[in-house]
């Protein structure tokens, strides 16, 4: 509550400044010549999430990281020798206002920077106007991937960066050598283009189509016990039976619960969960989760000193030691940190330069590896298995050896196989690799 | 082996090292097998799991259990295991002895995955088969029946041979008759014999054994196995058919509690309620500050939270419903637009409201002892929270039925409702009424919010999700009739429940929406509409 009316504080502030500039522009008569003198002593950074609506649960969270990182950029001196100021503004979980509200960041609020969005579909809806007004945009959420921006910065796991290597584990013998799947997931347009991925990777594999089952139920589907007994059923089929889980937020719950219920234990059937973060399972009662799985490229529970010192700070910042923390605000975490040295590196804000100066920034993350950005404006990341505890925090099970690199373009569907990004050497977010040319980025 | 090896070498570096003869002085199987948990690795735990299993030493069940629940504590640096009791105090693992002292500070729970407890389950179902209580042993013999591991035998013969209870004798059997159905060693008469048990059991998982059976059996095996299994998928297919009518009998009750409240203020009154999702919501939110509350002051009360948030629900939706109808409707009778943006926009303050004081995430509601876990009933599985709601629905119903038929409350709400002018001349005061019923309506969306909360998110969206159905339902039902209500609530839930497996979630319900607008073409009053000159009025 004291953080928002803080927040609203500096908006209003910073509206008030804005408009005693507007004034300035009015008087000189030369709106070109009020810039340089605005940008003199404060940089801006936006910060584009949803504070009210359906997806305020989870977009709430990292407007309060944003706010944390840049507050504490600015206490180590700021960037460039100037003070960086946020702006917060609320979309609402409303798709189009995303993109007015991106536009305002930009071209009333000039701000050097956005970060925001969670999912798919805002970031969709924002892509023109960070096109058209040539901004920055930080995405930190876990997608399908199949897209390369030149102004999006890709902070969140692609599918080769969770997905794949999920499903790796659970073929393995210590995940169970699994034989039989169920793809889980939520109607829309992340679950169906990962699910489309597993497919296509599990048939690889060698899995007959017999020992694949496909479902979607709606957002915030409730009455999972119809659902539940069909994966009971196919699940007792004599092969070890996983499902792999892209059921989104809220869904979640009731999902689980329906398992317990059933009596379907992890051990029995194991559910390997793309949204199910600590976040999620803060305040829930966990006890029928334990042991069901969840894989992500951060976890609260990952000792490392760097890790230890995000936590406190950020229990300190929000003022309560039982705030949790979890993937994405790792992402964004990554993504200012190299944004600021990109900057440090450019010698500027301006887009152009700090774009073209992204790539190759190397930043230590959360768990201890050096995470850098790629050409095709994904980052590298390692890889983790958790296990669900009876604390709602996770029990690491398994890694990837080193960080893995995210794909823009995933390399198991037949449409995009034969197409990378490079916004380096080729400048193209969409390059065939068989016809030679560039067509377009998404 | 070990044993003798580190008795060599403490005598060789004799005196000096006290510290090693220390460690060599508890060295055994089972000791060495603990050790196995200090080193952090999964492998190692594995093989400290099966060391302790067979090293037959009698703390091995107590470690066992407490490495399952995760209280099997370890320091890496002392190499030292503790067993947590579930009071929290440490036992040492190697002599069973309470710890008394300063834990190590590097102490952490042995962590284990899913193929480790799937490991431990079968060691305990092997261990604990001879356990006095005869529902340990019943879980042990079905953890034998599900791991089917050929060692553990002789075991399953002794308990057998032993058994007095007849469920845990036939669990045993059941047991032995699924690893002689996997030894590849056994006759194929032993063979027969165990697909006859394991065609009585009858269930899903019976079925999964059957099914996982290698292919190359004798031909005499194939058979039986074969006819058991056809004798299975049949029961399961009758059952399956009850199942449905179960899930679809338990979403009806739902869609029933989320959508009375409506029937009284859409139904009833005609007031185009969009709020009315957000009284639920209120409702459930009172059942979380109860049970915070009773977190806080006194957990033993945890089974009676939703005793308790009954009224208090009741009384809370029922006073902003008053308020609401006071303060905004009743200047909008009659004006259905009007009504509809008002009550939306105040959905939207409600909600933000709570947002504002409760924050967006979701908030821990959790179930009492007696609404958690599940019955087999037959071949399908009942669960307590389900059967609760539905058993709550038709008491809310039946009680709702009774106020309008013989209160005196009841009899004026019905006669401002039919003829507000005749009414008022007889002497009811109508304004008192509408609040009164509106108050109602709302007070009774209360109610189902605190039995909704045990089955969905308590989060700030909670009501949106039900006020379409709400709507559904009522218009289905036929406006103004509360019977209407709760036919039409349980035609479209076993509607949905038997439609989704075979279209799916999402299909399922765009088939009952398209089956709702047909029938709402040929009967646009619903079900039971009400006949009679009021209804043009």
């Amino acid at each position: 509550m004291q953080k928002s009316i803080e927040a609203a504080a500096k908006r209003l502030r910073g509206s008030r400044w804005l408009t005693a500039a507007g004034l300035a522009v009015a008087l000189t008569l030369g709106f070109m010549a009020a810039r340089p003198a605005r940008a003199d002593d404060t940089i801006k950074v936006g910060i584009l999430h949803s504070l009210s609506g359906t997806m305020a649960i989870s977009e709430t969270t990292l407007k309060d990281v944003m706010l944390m990182l840049i507050k504490e950029q600015n206490e180590k001196g700021g960037l460039l020798g100037k003070k960086l100021v946020p702006v917060v503004v609320d979309p609402a979980s409303n798709w189009p206002l995303f993109a007015e509200k991106a536009r305002e960041l930009i071209s009333k609020d000039h701000v050097a920077v956005v970060f925001g969005c969670w999912t798919s579909v805002s970031r969709k809806s924002v892509l023109p106007v960070f096109k058209e007004l040539d901004n920055i945009l930080f995405y930190p959420v876990q997608f399908e991937g199949e897209e390369s921006e030149r102004n999006v910065f890709y902070t969140g796991a692609a599918p080769n960066q969770q997905a794949i290597p999920a499903v790796d584990y659970l073929m393995s013998k210590d995940g169970g050598s699994v034989k039989r799947w169920v793809l889980e997931g939520t109607d829309y347009v992340y679950p169906r283009t990962t699910n489309k991925i597993l497919l296509a990777y599990l048939k690889q594999k060698g899995v007959a189509d017999a020992d694949i089952m496909v479902n979607y139920t709606p957002f915030g589907f409730s009455d999972w016990q119809t659902e539940v007994s069909k994966i009971k059923a196919f699940g007792s089929a004599g092969k070890k039976t996983a499902v792999v889980s892209t059921i989104n937020g809220d869904a979640n719950v009731p999902f689980y619960k329906e398992l317990g219920n059933q009596g379907i234990k992890a051990t029995d059937i194991p559910v390997m969960a793309f949204s199910v973060g600590e976040e999620e399972l803060a305040g829930l009662d966990t006890k029928p989760l334990v042991g069901h799985l969840a894989a992500w490229n951060y976890f609260e529970s990952i000792k490392t000193p760097a890790n230890r010192k995000f936590i406190a700070e950020w229990h300190n910042f929000i003022g309560n030691a039982k705030r949790v923390t979890n993937d994405p605000m790792e992402a964004h975490y990554i993504g200012f940190n190299m944004w600021v040295k990109a900057v440090e590196k450019a010698g500027t804000t301006d887009p152009d330069k700090v774009i073209a100066a992204l790539p190759g920034i190397k930043v230590p993350n959360l768990t201890g590896g050096i995470s850098t950005m790629l050409p095709n404006h994904y980052i590298t990341k390692p890889v983790y298995i958790g296990e669900i505890r009876p604390d709602g925090q996770f029990d690491v099970v398994w890694k990837t050896k080193g960080l893995v690199p995210g794909d823009a373009w995933s390399k198991y569907l037949p449409g995009s196989k034969n197409y990378i990004a490079d916004w380096v050497k080729l400048k193209c977010g969409h390059y065939g690799t068989v016809t030679k040319k560039c067509s377009g980025s998404s | 082996m070990r044993d003798v090896h580190g008795r060599v070498a403490a005598l060789v570096f004799a005196l000096g090292l006290i510290l090693a003869g220390a460690t060599v002085a508890h060295a055994g199987p089972y000791e060495d097998a603990l050790a196995k948990f200090t080193e952090g690795s999964l492998s190692d735990t594995g093989d400290g799991i099966n060391g302790v299993a067979v090293s037959g030493n009698p703390l091995a069940e107590r470690v066992l259990a407490a490495l399952k629940d995760g209280r099997l504590m370890f320091s890496a640096e002392k190499k030292t295991v503790y067993i947590q009791a579930k009071n929290g105090k440490l036992f040492d693992a190697f002599t069973g002895k309470p710890f008394t002292g300063k834990p190590p500070d590097d102490i952490d729970n042995v962590i284990v995955n899913n193929r480790l407890r799937n490991v431990i389950d079968a060691d305990l179902g092997a261990l604990t088969l001879m356990s006095r209580n005869s529902n340990r042993r019943f879980d042990a013999a079905q953890a034998v029946f599900r791991s089917r591991d050929l060692s553990v035998l002789p075991n399953v013969e002794k308990a057998l041979a032993e058994e007095t209870d007849p469920r845990t004798k036939r669990a045993l059997e059941q047991a032995r008759a699924a690893i002689l159905l996997y030894d590849a060693k056994s006759s194929a008469a032993d063979k027969i014999a165990a697909t006859a048990v394991i065609g009585d059991r009858g269930d899903q998982d019976s079925l999964g054994l059957l099914d996982g059976l290698p292919p190359d059996l004798p031909p005499a095996v194939h058979a039986a196995v074969a006819a058991a299994r056809a004798s299975i998928a049949h029961t399961l297919a009758l059952w399956n058919g009850v199942q449905n009518a179960w899930y679809g009998l338990s979403l009806g009750s739902v869609l029933l509690l989320a959508a009375i409240g409506l029937a009284i203020t859409f139904g009833v009154m005609g007031v185009i309620n969009m709020a009315h999702g957000e009284m639920v919501m209120l409702g459930a939110y009172v059942t979380f500050v109860v049970q915070q509350a009773i977190r806080a002051y006194d957990p033993n009360l945890f089974d009676y939270s939703l005793a308790i948030a009954l009224p208090l629900a009741f009384a809370v939706a029922g006073g902003v419903g008053i308020v609401i109808e006071r303060t905004i409707i009743r200047f909008l009778y009659g004006r259905p637009l009007e009504t509809l943006l008002a009550t939306w926009g105040l959905s939207l303050i409600l909600q933000q409201t709570v947002r504002t004081i409760f924050g967006p995430t979701n908030e821990d509601v959790g179930n009492p002892s007696w609404m958690s876990g599940a019955f087999d009933f037959g071949g399908i599985t009942i669960t307590y929270n389900r059967l609760w709601i539905v058993c709550f629905a038709f008491a809310v119903f039946l009680a709702l039925l009774a106020i309008l038929r013989y209160t005196r409350f009841g009899l004026e709400m019905r006669a401002v409702t039919q003829n507000r002018p005749m009414a008022a001349s007889m002497g009811i005061r109508t304004g008192r009424v509408d609040a009164l019923t509106f108050g109602l309506g709302s007070a009774i969306a209360g109610i189902a919010g605190v039995a909704l909360s045990q089955i969905d998110n308590v989060s700030p969206n909670l009501g949106q999700g039900y006020i379409i159905d709400s709507f559904m339902v009522v218009v289905f039902g036929g406006v103004g009739n509360l019977w209407g209500t709760a036919v039409g609530a349980l035609t479209l839930g076993i509607a949905n429940k038997f439609l989704e497996p075979y279209a799916g979630a999402v299909l399922g319900k765009i088939a009952v929406l398209i089956l709702i607008i047909l029938f709402i073409q040929k009967r646009p009053r619903g079900m039971f509409a009400l006949k009679g000159r009021t209804v043009e009025a």
